[in-house]
């Protein structure tokens, strides 16, 4: 995801009217007007999304149905993962890549059950105006259907599962990375058991005309609050997990973003993807750079674009990614580095405001994943 | 009773005879959200008319803090460094950032009082 400056009036997601009366604080994010924190603020937000549940309006990420047959075979010409090995009801994590091997947008993708084969596509903001010209252009034989008319409601936190199971009897009984289809009052919903936040939780795609009262009711619920992009961001950094046009993009390649494991066996030996040169050989012989976690040792964050260097103050990298994170009480970092500074444990340093501040080599995830894997 | 002058950036500068004391508006703690980070200047160190004071950073952003008007510091509220959010719990008390000497407590005429400051609020809405 990007924030780019409107050139255009701004998009609103079907929660608008309810964020704004929730009194959120209201900033453009990639074309729509997004609520980046409510009046709880994104400290408080981001920690009882930790402890308890939060709700995330996410309805202005891209939703398509890619259908027809061999959808999965036709769609892996594209990505790199292993979508032809993906159950029906299974949710995989992959990329759309460039001939070079960089990262064009990150995306979800589920297959939904039956026949002709469907899978549905969650995507990027920013990028989903392209990602979906790419399909077109591409796999011109099968037809892709964008969901304009549904709005996505994410609930992460370790009352995620009570919280949804009382307006959809069975979600908790889903395990991560699981999809299916739901009814609530005579509408279809569709509900994987995902989240970018490094908790349990689920991502609900639902009509627009049902989310408002369907945030409502969930909001009803006394240890479910509405979280805003603030938190969301901080969230995802915890956990480590990647922001499109800053931490991956297409200067970056899976392996080196370290999300080989997105990529299936198969996949690796085959190839057939785009980049796939590229990214057999850094399988193979190890990436340049990699992208590392770093724990800032005092309390002065690093932002994005910081640039990271040796002890000697040799400059060897920039942050892609960098806050406080209101979990650990501390600032945390991503940034890439090349591989004989990556190792978890080594000592870099960070310049901020022309100081060098010391940092260290962390495995992410920063705080532990707590996926609900059955 | 000690005079307060406000800036446009959301500066407050409490003034006691030639002793200034700088921090952030209420305006200012709000729109930053919660403060994460202070940095502050040395004391001794002498500060320049809308020079930088002091960094203030939130967990979305990082802001400068400049000098309402010239000046040496001469304190420095090391107890925000340690624990921010006082910055948003008590801006105008016990969040202040740095005391100054003021050099020439002429140049506070420039700055707006509280009747100005809220007016100016109500333009920026």
């Amino acid at each position: 995801m990007t924030d780019t400056p409107p050139s255009e009036p701004l998009s609103l997601t079907p929660l608008h009217a309810l964020h704004l009366r929730l009194g959120a604080r209201m900033s453009p994010f990639a074309g729509y007007d997004m609520p980046v924190q409510y009046p709880t603020g994104i400290l408080a937000e981001h920690l009882h999304t930790r402890a308890k549940a939060g709700l995330f309006d996410v309805s202005h990420m891209g939703q398509a149905i890619l259908e027809g047959s061999h959808a999965a075979q036709r769609l892996e010409t594209l990505v790199p993962g292993d979508i032809m090995g993906l159950a029906a009801g299974r949710t995989r994590y992959t990329q759309f890549l460039a001939d070079s091997g960089g990262i064009l947008d990150d995306l979800m993708v589920t297959r939904l059950p039956g026949s002709p084969e469907r899978l549905f596509i969650v995507c990027n903001a920013s990028m989903k105006a392209q990602d979906f010209a790419l399909l077109r252009e591409k796999l011109p034989e099968l037809t892709l259907d964008v969901l304009e008319d549904k709005a996505l409601i994410a609930v992460q936190g370790p009352l995620a599962a009570e919280v949804v199971e009382g307006l959809l009897p069975g979600v908790q009984s889903m395990t991560f990375m699981q999809g299916r289809e739901f009814e609530w009052r005579d509408s279809p919903l569709f509900v994987t058991r995902s989240g970018y936040t490094g908790e349990d939780g689920y991502e609900i795609s639902l009509p627009s005309s049902q989310a408002e009262v369907f945030a409502e009711r969930l909001l009803s619920h006394p240890d479910c609050l509405p979280v805003g992009l603030g938190a969301r961001d901080s969230l995802r950094l915890e956990a480590g997990l990647c922001l499109y046009g800053h931490d991956i993009d297409t200067t970056t390649d899976p392996v080196e973003a370290g999300l080989s494991w997105s990529i299936g066996k198969r996949r690796r030996e085959q190839g057939g993807f785009p980049g796939a040169a590229r990214i057999q050989t850094a399988l193979a012989e190890g990436p340049k750079r990699m992208r590392i976690g770093l724990m800032l040792e005092g309390r002065a964050p690093a932002r994005e674009g910081a640039e990271i260097a040796t002890l000697d103050g040799t400059i060897v990298g920039a942050v892609t990614s960098g806050g406080f994170a209101p979990s650990l009480g501390r600032p945390i970092a991503m940034g890439y580095v090349p591989r004989e500074f990556a190792a978890a444990g080594a000592q870099l340093a960070t310049l901020v405001r022309g100081k060098a501040l010391p940092a260290r080599v962390t495995k992410t995830p920063f705080t532990p994943n707590r996926y609900f894997k059955g | 009773m000690s005079a307060i002058r406000y800036t446009k950036d959301h500066e407050y500068i409490r003034i006691n005879g030639d002793v200034g004391v700088i921090g952030i508006s209420d305006h200012a703690q709000h729109a930053l959200g919660d403060v994460v980070f202070v940095e502050l200047p040395e004391v001794g160190k002498t500060l320049a008319a809308g020079s930088e004071a002091a960094v203030v950073e939130s967990v979305k952003a990082a802001s400068e803090v400049y000098a309402p008007v010239a000046g040496e510091v001469i304190e420095v509220n090391s107890a925000i460094e340690e624990k921010p959010a006082t910055v948003n719990e008590d801006p105008l008390g016990a969040g202040w950032f740095i005391k100054i000497r003021i050099a020439d407590t002429r140049a506070l005429d420039a700055l707006m009082d509280e009747t100005a400051y809220q007016a100016f609020l109500k333009t920026l809405d």
